[in-house]
């Protein structure tokens, strides 16, 4: 009750201080910020649901990783942490194992990876790189949704990427959206790239449709989100009835800029 | 070196009864009437053993007792007692360590000492021998020995060979070792018998036929005593034959000498509760705790009074001891005093040390990376836990390579940056139906896993070729496409070969990697 009287104003609230229930879904106040890439969410646990025949999510993870270290480094001396990538047996099945040359420059020779077996193992590998205070962050890679990721073990794992302030991000793949602790959930797919420089008819940056359907702090919304290598850009997205065929084009109008900038 | 008790049971049997060897030979001692020892089996009693008087008289060990009675209405029967036998066996193996670092069993009556680099310490191979045979014939066994460079040899020569043989290491095994009969090879009786109607008598014999002819007759190779080629390889020393050697486990002891015999209760109190110091003390350093624990106490008129205690888990808390005695010591009576008090585990078990603050310390600050990875590996297998690092080659598939997640990387020129590489890449490329407009062209869709993605942008080819210095002539080169399809999924294919290249039909297409 006390919350209400005093609604959260200015900066951000603490989430964990926060009654559950109070801000939830579609943000309960209307004071609710809308979320921007490079805003400090204090958010540690992040779901993102994607699809198992495409990487954009564990791309996405990554993109949000960089993002978050970027916020983190005060310093000039460069973060050598290692980070973890947990996958289970499924999700290395379906979606391959993470490459070496292929993973940004600056965390490529941090990454541990761990191929669990079952589930249960690819959670307790979660919750052990949780507590380690030497890890960067951790991404987990789950696939399907398994009878051992239930509201518990997801809750437990919120409180301990919160208690150590190490930063989750699980993809979850071919999932549905069940019950879940995490403080962020994103739908994740690939988007059409911006034209490349140097070859039109080449893929050009990475690229994703992010969809922020449930979050406690934040305003739901749509972006098209590209890491170009020195920042996360972030453009409105149409919304899913908008035809828009020459969606590439349009991005290429807009050149590097990003709209939601401007 | 190989040492055989030729009558192992009758031996025992002796000592039991407290016979010396051939005790009223001439005379009418037990020993010297025929005697043997029976085991009772499915088809009525058999012999199992029989002293000299008895083979002398016609019996046999596999012989049924009422046939041998017909051949020797006079013979005494005893029941053998092959599980005591065993127990003595094993004893003698432990005995036998004086003379090597290890010894194994070889039942039913026979053992194996490594005397590897041991034999100068008796002043040489044949004093060796001769004082393992003097000391075992003091033990009133009848035994047989050998020395040999292998277990097999060793074995063969102790039954077969001349008395106390021992083969030279400089020796041709093949030419030294010809003239034994095949069972010295320790095969099942039926492969023998088979043997024996080929007409391969003699070990020579065997060396004498092509290897091929032998592997090809006898299959078995999982069980060595049914495959005369791989006993061979083992008597020759060209395969490895793992033994199990006989560990003696001593019991933990502890023990208090009383200056003063003690009459008083709270006085034994202390004495036990030190001497459950000392046995918790003794235990930790061998990291074993105890599930049997005696307690033996001397009187000073000459009574032993015992008490034991068994518990459900391996423990070695003084208290916790001393706290389950003391309700055992209650009906003790001290007489004149107790002077000895002795507390022996007779039932250990592995327990670790515990250390209950390193979880209460992670649990506040967080552990460190290599506790974290301690705790991964040990659940997942060391397999699990891994981190890429580069690896010189231009192959995709081989430009990664796992290690420990802590080990150094290797040290590695800087790689260049030239090309467009997936995020993730496939384990295992997957097959993809592409439909292209030429040949040698760009793919306009592909179908994988039953969906179909029509192209959008393509760019390639990047043709890798194979590494020529490390595979065969005939792999085919690999031109790889960079790939978005309509929704902006990305891909990284490629197409295995080209048309006309001589090395096999159409090419194939494949996906191997994907972009993020």
């Amino acid at each position: 009750m006390i919350e209400h009287a005093h609604p959260p104003s200015t900066g951000m609230p603490d989430p964990v201080a926060l009654l559950p229930g109070l801000v939830r879904g579609l943000g309960a106040t209307g004071s609710a910020p809308h979320w921007q890439p490079g805003i400090a969410s204090n958010c540690r646990h992040v779901e993102l649901f994607a699809s198992a025949r495409d990487a954009a999510g564990a791309g996405l993870a990554l993109a949000f990783a960089r993002d978050f270290l970027r916020q983190e480094q005060v310093a000039e001396t460069p973060d050598r942490r290692p980070f973890l990538w947990v996958q289970d047996k499924a999700a290395l099945r379906l979606s391959g194992r993470p490459y070496l040359p292929g993973l940004p420059a600056q965390l490529r020779h941090r990454l541990i990876h761990v191929a669990a077996a079952t589930p249960e193992d690819a959670l307790f590998a979660l919750e052990e790189g949780l507590r380690c205070r030497d890890l960067a962050f951790v991404i987990g890679e789950l696939a399907g949704n398994p009878r051992a990721l239930d509201f518990t073990a997801s809750r437990r794992l919120s409180l301990a990427a919160e208690k150590h302030e190490v930063p989750l991000w699980l993809v979850r793949l071919d999932a549905r959206r069940d019950l879940g602790a995490a403080r962020m959930r994103w739908e994740v797919a690939a988007a059409p790239s911006p034209r490349s420089r140097w070859n039109p008819h080449a893929p050009g940056t990475s690229t994703w449709r992010a969809d922020l359907f449930r979050a406690h702090t934040f305003h739901p919304g749509q972006w098209n989100l590209r890491d170009d290598g020195a920042l996360l850009g972030a453009e409105p997205a149409f919304p899913q009835s908008d035809p828009a065929p020459d969606h590439g084009d349009l991005v290429h109008g807009t050149g590097d800029r990003s709209l939601a900038a401007g | 070196m190989a040492i055989w008790c030729t009558e192992l049971a009758i031996d025992r049997w002796r000592q039991v009864e407290g016979l010396s060897r051939g005790e009223g030979a001439l005379g009418d001692g037990p020993d010297a009437v025929p005697l043997a020892l029976i085991e009772d089996t499915a088809h009525g009693p058999r012999i199992a053993a029989a002293n000299r008087a008895a083979r002398a008289a016609g019996t046999a060990p596999p012989m049924r007792l009422a046939d041998a009675r017909t051949l020797c209405p006079t013979l005494v029967v005893h029941p053998a007692d092959p599980a005591g036998d065993l127990a003595f066996l094993e004893s003698l193996a432990l005995w036998a360590q004086r003379w090597g670092p290890w010894s194994a069993l070889d039942p039913p009556d026979g053992l194996l000492v490594d005397v590897t680099g041991v034999a100068h310490l008796f002043g040489g191979e044949r004093a060796l021998i001769a004082d393992a045979l003097d000391l075992l014939a003091r033990r009133g066994l009848s035994a047989r020995a050998a020395l040999a460079p292998t277990a097999g040899s060793a074995w063969a020569l102790a039954r077969h060979g001349p008395a106390a043989a021992i083969q030279p290491p400089e020796a041709d095994p093949r030419s030294f070792l010809a003239g034994l009969p095949v069972a010295a090879l320790r095969l099942d009786p039926d492969v023998i018998l088979l043997l024996r109607r080929l007409g391969l008598k003699r070990l020579g014999d065997l060396d004498g036929l092509a290897r091929e002819n032998l592997a090809r007759r006898f299959r078995n190779t999982r069980s060595a005593a049914a495959n005369p080629l791989l006993r061979l390889d083992q008597l020759f020393g060209l395969r490895p034959e793992p033994l199990l050697p006989v560990i003696g486990v001593p019991a933990p002891l502890v023990q208090r000498r009383l200056m003063e015999p003690i009459r008083h209760r709270p006085l034994l109190d202390q004495v036990v509760a030190d001497l459950a110091q000392d046995m918790a003390r003794l235990l930790e350093g061998l990291g074993q705790g105890a599930r049997r624990l005696e307690l033996g106490l001397w009187k000073v008129d000459g009574e032993v009074l015992l008490r034991r205690l068994e518990m459900a888990a391996a423990t070695r808390d003084p208290a916790h001891v001393c706290r389950l005695f003391a309700t055992r010591l209650d009906d003790l009576d001290a007489g004149f005093g107790i002077e000895l008090v002795r507390l022996r585990a007779s039932w250990t078990e592995p327990l670790l040390l515990a250390q209950a603050d390193l979880d209460a310390a992670a649990e506040r600050h967080g552990t460190s990376l290599a506790a974290c990875m301690d705790r991964l590996t040990v659940r997942l297998g060391a397999q699990a836990v891994r981190r890429p690092v580069p690896h010189a080659s231009h192959l995709p598939e081989r430009a990664q390579r796992w290690q420990p997640p802590l080990a150094d990387p290797p040290s590695l020129q800087e790689e260049l940056h030239f090309h467009h590489r997936p995020l993730k890449i496939l384990d295992n490329p997957e097959a993809v139906a592409v439909i292209y407009e030429t040949p040698d062209g760009l793919p306009r869709r592909f179908r994988w896993r039953g969906e179909v993605h029509e192209i959008a942008r393509a760019e390639g080819p990047e043709r890798i070729a194979p590494e020529w210095w490390r595979e065969r002539s005939t792999v085919r080169l690999r031109d790889y496409y960079r790939i978005e399809d309509q929704s902006g999924r990305r891909y990284w294919l490629y197409r295995h070969g080209m048309i006309g290249d001589g090395r096999g039909g159409a090419p194939e297409w494949f996906i191997q990697g994907l972009f993020a």
